[in-house]
């Protein structure tokens, strides 16, 4: 059985995507113009293991299915996607909560 | 979409703001860690059970070896890492998202065929193919680039490597990108082209990194961490998820504004960073041979005697001999004996930004003593004592003395203020910026050769049997 469900990419879709896009690059400008020196290390580690968010697109990779194309090398790149990407979020968050800890254990 | 689905992303989303904003505040930056850690769970959950039912094209033992797999390694790797390795791990975490989003890409293109580009729609086809070609050049940059700067950051490869042209051959390879982005547009079952794009991109990331010197690390991690965001966010274009355009949209916005804030404390405009090589042919300024004595543990341990108040320097050589341990000891020891101690943090001091925070705090030293450049900076010209531990550049008099030189107009901590200026360092070699450093010189300048640690465990032994 080979269901294939893409819907038509609409220009009002494209343009609701690139306005979340937009507002949400001014967004992350507003949230961290202010951050003391202190916390600049945890932020970029925090930061970066929230851009390991793209381990949902390599989710949706690895369970799309193919009626052709190369469809055991996309398989292979799929997983390594997923592997890469869960490292960058479960290793980005465990390194920042560790940092954050030692800061956390003088003030108390 | 299913409606849980879309209002899970949503719930993420709100968690990943709400985390990054508590991030940026120390009260509140454990509970957004959380926060953000909890939105990616929320994510990949929505994600499984929304494609769960189908078996897709590796099956779901593998997605689950996938996900495990690279559990257990983040798992180890986050566990095992020193404080003094967190950059490196930094960089190639972000290495790794990079390279996540282009593989992503590149495994959508080969499951596509002329039919399923059909099947997209004109529009559709368009903007899928594009985003492809963008999250392959910033993920492959990312990745290259960020393999390059953790190879330089451990030592792996040393200096600065450039060549003439360096600046043309980037240009080039980054028209080569575009082109090739372009190209796949029009013709995306050749993927000659496509291999080309990846090859291209990576070597625009190891070519855009390597001519970088090591102090400029701290703007290239952020910088890094921006383009890592921006690669999910057009991964997001690939597969139509809104969770990775914002979220990743969030990433890249933020690392622009700490690689600002990173250019901002060096006083050189980002384009200087990327463009300009530091710090390799300058050096020999005056051709003046100055001669400096180096004393001894045991006379700078004198200078302790009856101080009241001492302020230590941190720099990035604290970093490499693992000093921070035995400097919080020196920091309690004068403590116990009615000394103010004080910690001057330069904001680009290290290889990271907040580098010497993480470490200080690794070795426990009170928040409260660490300050900023812009609330110590007057206070040197009463210090007693101040303690210079592997810095250089940060406390050179020339940002001062020589407005047009490579410092010049750059925030220096100024210690040659303090009554006397001790330092710990490996030798007299110039810093990163090639600038000799007149501080080294000065009547009032006591310099401790050797490896920092060493040094400072000599020195300790000295003023514990004042």
């Amino acid at each position: 059985m080979i269901v294939i469900c893409l819907t038509q990419l609409t220009t009002s879709a494209l343009v609701a995507s690139i306005t979340v896009l937009v507002l949400a690059i001014f967004l992350g400008f507003e949230l961290i113009s202010k951050v003391p020196p202190t916390l600049h290390t945890p932020l970029m580690s925090g930061a970066n293991a929230i851009s390991g968010i793209t381990i949902v697109a390599a989710l949706m990779a690895s369970n799309t299915q193919l009626s052709g194309g190369n469809k055991t090398l996309a398989g292979i790149l799929a997983c390594v996607a997923l592997a890469l990407a869960t490292i960058n979020c479960v290793g980005g968050f465990m390194v920042t909560g560790r940092m954050l800890e030692m800061f956390k254990r003088k003030e108390g | 979409m299913e409606w849980f689905q879309a209002l899970g992303y949503l719930l993420s989303a709100v968690l990943f703001i709400v985390g990054l904003k508590y991030l940026g505040s120390p009260r509140t930056a454990v509970r957004g860690n959380q926060l953000g850690a909890l939105g990616m769970l929320i994510a990949v959950v929505v994600t499984v059970a929304a494609e769960w039912g189908g078996e897709g094209i590796i099956g779901w033992s593998l997605i689950g070896i996938g996900l495990g797999s690279g559990a257990l390694i983040g798992f180890v790797m986050a566990k095992k890492v020193e404080m003094t390795g967190m950059p490196e791990m930094v960089a190639l975490f972000n290495g790794f998202g990079g390279a996540a989003s282009a593989l992503v890409a590149l495994s959508e293109l080969l499951g596509s065929t002329p039919d399923s580009l059909g099947d997209r729609g004109a529009l559709g086809a368009t903007v899928f193919l594009g985003a492809i070609g963008a999250s392959s050049l910033i993920g492959w940059v990312t990745l290259t680039g960020s393999v390059g700067a953790m190879l330089k950051l451990n030592g792996t490869l040393r200096g600065t490597f450039s060549f003439p042209g360096v600046n043309l051959v980037k240009g080039a390879l980054l028209a080569a990108g575009l082109y090739l982005s372009y190209s796949l547009i029009c013709d995306p079952t050749n993927m000659t082209m496509t291999y080309g794009l990846v090859g291209a991109s990576c070597l625009l990331g190891v070519l855009f990194v390597l001519p970088i010197g090591g102090a400029d690390m701290p703007v290239v991690i952020s910088f890094l961490n921006s383009l890592s965001g921006l690669a999910a966010a057009a991964a997001g274009f690939v597969v139509g998820n809104d969770a990775l355009i914002i979220s990743g949209a969030l990433v890249g916005a933020a690392g622009l504004i700490l690689t600002g804030i990173m250019c901002k404390a060096m006083n050189r405009p980002f384009v200087d960073v990327m463009f300009k090589t530091y710090g390799v042919a300058a050096g020999g300024d005056t051709g003046e041979k100055r001669t400096v004595r180096g004393y001894e543990a045991e006379e700078a341990a004198l200078t302790f005697d009856g101080v009241r108040s001492v302020i230590v320097i941190p720099g990035y050589g604290m970093a490499v001999s693992q000093a921070q341990h035995v400097v919080r000891e020196l920091g309690e020891e004068l403590e116990s004996r009615g000394v103010d101690v004080k910690y001057a943090i330069h904001p680009v001091a290290g290889r990271m930004p907040g580098h010497m925070n993480v470490l200080l705090a690794e070795a426990n030293v009170p928040y409260d003593q660490l300050y900023e450049l812009d609330a110590i900076n007057s206070q040197f010209s009463d210090c007693d004592v101040c303690l210079v531990v592997g810095a250089n550049d940060t406390v050179n008099p020339a940002a001062h003395t020589d407005p047009t030189g490579p410092l010049g107009g750059m925030p220096v901590l100024d210690a040659e203020k303090a009554r006397t200026v001790i330092i710990v360092k490996r030798s007299l070699s110039p810093g990163y910026a090639g600038v000799d450093n007149d501080l080294f010189y000065r009547q009032s300048t006591m310099m401790l050769f050797g490896d920092g640690k060493a040094k400072l465990a000599e020195l300790l032994a000295e003023v514990k049997a004042l």
